[in-house]
């Protein structure tokens, strides 16, 4: 039963990284109807900001949060600018080999700068407090806290601000919201820069729970937070969260029953199984077509 | 002479969720007649267009093809039947050739297996060969033979809608389903169409069921006309009683029925 | 008379494929070119069979699959299981075709079924669930220690020859093109123009996507097989995303739904990747770049849609002069 708790509370901690990145993934795919496959390697990218900012300046934990939160979100607007944006009104796939692109050259630019993982100098002293048998850290109160403050943050943002209502307002409708005075491009960009930021919070937390970091990280970690994305209904933000956390539960336990060599095979094929009952995810639902 | 319709529809409802699309939509179209649908927009015709050729399955109802049940069929199944269609607003595979467009058609009619065309076998290059063969004469008949190798999308509008029909044709359908066929046509064009519409079906000997707004085309062309509205069927008979009908007067709100 | 601009006449045709089999059989029995060159014009060959094949897919059909490595891996692993494990000492000559054409009909097997998933789901979905399978492939072989799992499987032989390669080159892009241009071919692009016209039009759209998805899949095993008795070595790193990636590149590149386009993107890349080879990791920083900035100005690649004459059947061209 501590056991259990104790995987538990893994879980959790997987899962609220899982959800941060997941709804990097959901926004975009909400306003622009694009899987922004880059969003991975933009979260890994982060975790290096952080490394890189702390090697340089070794400043407290909030302030690495807010300095990399900012620095991640500027470089999802970047991404958006130049790549995404040129490209708004052009065939779909070309928008989703550009992403592709984009996140190759972010990992393949890493890789050849640090062809080695880094380890993660420590932010915090984490205290550990005990229950019985369960052990938690306070680490690990701090990454689920944190997470979860995002989370809600963005959820209030969506549902009770005006930029939050011209977000779900773009992902319904695109071509007639710019004409009721909406700047959708601005919006977009929010959208993001929202993003970015929510994923660069998960670099920084995921550096703080799993030290070492490798520019691999994106296809390894990221793109986990895509599937949880999809396994929620992408372009849902319930459904990030969700699937965030119910795909971390997942690989927790998997891994407690099964080699870790059959982690990705059952988070893949979770997924596969998903799509074939609900093809757009537990929480999606379809576009209607007219005929 | 009273020989089985050639398509009859029976209590056919639709509903999409809390919407009644069609209720109670029961038509007879006889071999050789044709056929109009009529009503105001929103009225329902494009969807029993829809349930005719297998788009969508029939909350309740059926539909019967010579006879035989058709519902729940898949399109594809009922198009080799022999039910052709055109669309409200134009189909085509706009990238493709004139020519594609009608063979895509016209190969519902070849048997070779893919296996069979990989390899290139004798069977499947000879009925590759007729299929061309059937499809510029189609479109010489149609008066498309010269622009045969351009790109579809590229075509005047007028000869878009052509294609659309010639392609519908070369499934050589003994029912063809029109939806608006004159739309966006001034009064001499639609002149024109009544007339290039009687060759259809004489020279083809095709059973037409058209959707139209304009009534002089409904009016002088088409031997019955129903008349939807809301989804349900609120006359049908022959153009001199639905041109005189109070109900079907009504339910256009004082527009006059023989308005272009 | 040979011209560019027309297919040349079928005895034109045979003799210069029959030339282009010699030479390579010359190459092969004298050693006229060095090691180097050879294992670059195998992979040539292999490349034009994995772009070709993909184009079926991504290019005629017009969606997105991610998955091509994955039938890639299929192919690879089930012909080095039955070239080493199984037939181990037969002959050759036999054994390697028919090792080369069972990996293809593993991976056939597994499009069939990714075809069945098509029915319902299109677009975006689908170009997940072809994510997903790529994965499942890939951690599935990983945990399959018969055939050496994450440290892979050694002691291939070294079969792939040159004019094996040319032989099943020049049989996959003939066989592709074949059926590009029969009702099936006609049926998959109207698949991607406008299904539901399609169906209205008489096309059994669920057997355009079987169709598709099987015959690419198949030949993605067979490039799989020929990469793997190239190579003596595969592990399942050799097949994830990033190789999915790579193909996906000669696609685009080269020219999606077009022949001659998937040689033209096969080519210059296997060159790109040799010529950029001094620039180690940063080569994967280069491609995908030139990848974004051909999305930027030409999206549908070098020949998007566009065929070069000496791949169109004869037929095509006899009722063209016809009607001028």
């Amino acid at each position: 039963m501590d056991y259990f708790a104790q995987q538990a509370i893994n879980a959790v901690q997987l899962g609220s990284i899982y959800a941060l990145i997941a709804l990097g993934y959901s926004m975009v795919y909400g306003v622009l109807v694009m899987i922004n496959f880059a969003h991975g390697d933009v979260f890994m990218v982060s975790s290096f900001f952080c490394f890189l900012l702390l090697l340089v300046a070794p400043v407290p934990f909030a302030v690495a949060l807010v300095v990399v939160m900012l620095a991640t979100a500027i470089l999802g607007v970047c991404i958006e600018r130049l790549a995404y944006r040129p490209l708004r009104n052009a065939p779909r796939v070309s928008a989703i080999i550009t992403a592709l692109g984009c996140g190759l050259v972010i990992q393949n630019t890493t890789l050849s700068l640090s062809p080695y993982s880094q380890r993660m100098p420590e932010l915090l002293k984490p205290v550990v407090w005990k229950f019985g048998g369960v052990s938690v850290s306070s680490l690990q109160v701090l990454i689920v806290g944190i997470s979860v403050a995002l989370m809600l943050g963005l959820d209030f943002f969506i549902r009770k601000t005006r930029y939050g209502m011209a977000m779900r307002a773009i992902s319904m409708d695109r071509i007639t919201v710019p004409l009721m005075g909406i700047p959708t491009n601005a919006i977009i960009s929010m959208t993001f820069a929202l993003g970015g930021a929510l994923g660069g919070a998960a670099g920084v937390l995921y550096g703080m729970a799993y030290p070492v970091i490798g520019a691999s990280m994106g296809v390894l970690v990221g793109w986990k937070a895509f599937v949880a994305a999809v396994i929620g209904g992408i372009g849902n933000v319930r459904g990030a969260v969700l699937g965030g956390y119910l795909l971390g539960a997942v690989e927790v336990f998997t891994v407690t029953v099964l080699p870790s060599t059959y982690r990705d095979l059952v988070s893949y094929s979770l997924l596969l199984i998903i799509l074939i009952f609900k093809p757009y995810g537990l929480l999606g639902r379809p576009a209607v077509q007219k005929v | 002479m009273s020989a089985q319709p050639l398509l009859q529809t029976r209590n056919v409802t639709q509903r999409f969720g809390g919407l009644t699309a069609v209720s109670d939509f029961s038509l007879e179209v006889a071999e050789g007649h044709a056929h109009g649908i009529i009503g105001p927009n929103g009225a329902g015709k494009t969807t029993a267009f829809n349930l005719i050729t297998g788009i969508y399955k029939p909350t309740e109802g059926d539909i019967l093809f010579r006879g035989k049940p058709i519902t729940g069929l898949r399109p594809d199944e009922i198009a080799r039947r022999g039910i052709g269609r055109t669309f409200q607003n134009i189909r085509l595979f706009r990238d493709l050739s004139v020519l594609d467009n009608v063979r895509i058609a016209s190969d519902s009619r070849s048997r070779y297996s893919w296996p069979g065309a990989m390899v290139q076998l004798p069977s499947a290059r000879r009925e590759e060969k007729q299929t061309i063969g059937a499809c510029e004469e189609l479109l010489e008949q149609f008066g498309l033979a010269e622009v045969a190798r351009e790109r579809a999308g590229g075509l005047p509008y007028g000869s878009q809608r052509r294609l659309e029909i010639a392609r519908a044709m070369a499934l050589k359908p003994s029912l063809l389903l029109l939806d608006e066929p004159a739309a966006g046509m001034n009064s001499a064009e639609t002149l024109k169409l009544v007339e290039f519409l009687g060759w259809l079906r004489d020279h083809f000997s095709v059973t037409m069921l058209l959707i139209e707004h304009h009534m002089q085309l409904v009016m002088t062309f088409c031997d019955r006309i129903t008349v939807l509205d809301f989804g349900a069927t609120i006359a049908e008979g022959g153009p001199e009683d639905i041109r005189t009908n109070a109900k079907v007067i009504e339910a256009y709100l004082g527009e006059e029925p023989d308005e272009g | 008379m040979l011209r560019l601009d027309r297919p040349p006449s079928r005895g034109l045709l045979l003799a210069l494929l029959a030339a282009v089999l010699a030479s390579c059989f010359a190459i092969e029995q004298f050693g006229l070119v060095d090691d180097y060159i050879r294992f670059i014009l195998i992979t040539l060959g292999i490349n034009v069979i994995l772009c070709v094949s993909l184009n079926l897919v991504n290019g005629w059909m017009g969606e997105f699959s991610v998955g091509h490595a994955g039938f890639m891996a299929l192919g690879a692993y089930l012909s080095a299981c039955v070239s080493v494990k199984w037939l181990g000492g037969a002959n050759p000559l036999w054994m390697f075709p028919l090792a080369v054409i069972s990996g293809g009909l593993a991976a056939g097997v597994v499009g069939f079924l990714l075809g069945l998933l098509s029915f319902k789901t299109r677009g975006d979905y689908l170009a997940i669930i072809t994510l997903a399978f790529l994965m499942i492939v890939k951690s599935g072989i990983e945990n399959i220690s018969y055939v050496g799992g994450p440290r892979g499987f050694l002691g291939i032989g070294n079969e792939t020859s040159l004019p094996w390669t040319a032989a099943w080159t020049i049989l996959t892009l003939w066989a592709i093109r074949n059926l590009v241009y029969s009702r099936f071919g006609r049926a998959i692009v109207a698949v991607r123009e406008d299904e539901i016209a399609a169906t209205a039009m008489g096309v059994d759209t669920r057997k355009a996507k079987l169709v598709a998805f099987v015959v690419s899949s198949f030949f993605g095993g067979v490039a799989g097989a020929l990469f793997a008795h190239q190579l003596q070595f595969i592990n399942p790193g050799s097949f994830d995303i990033v190789k999915s990636t790579e193909i996906l590149v000669m696609v685009y590149l080269g020219g999606i739904g077009s022949i001659a386009g998937s040689v033209l993107g096969a080519t210059v890349f296997t060159v790109l990747t040799q010529v950029l080879q001094p620039l180690g990791t940063w080569r994967m920083v280069i491609m995908p770049l030139l990848l974004v900035m051909l999305m930027l100005f030409r999206p549908r690649g070098i020949m998007g849609l566009r065929e070069w004459s000496w791949f169109v059947p004869r037929r095509e061209f006899e009722e063209k002069e016809k009607s001028s």
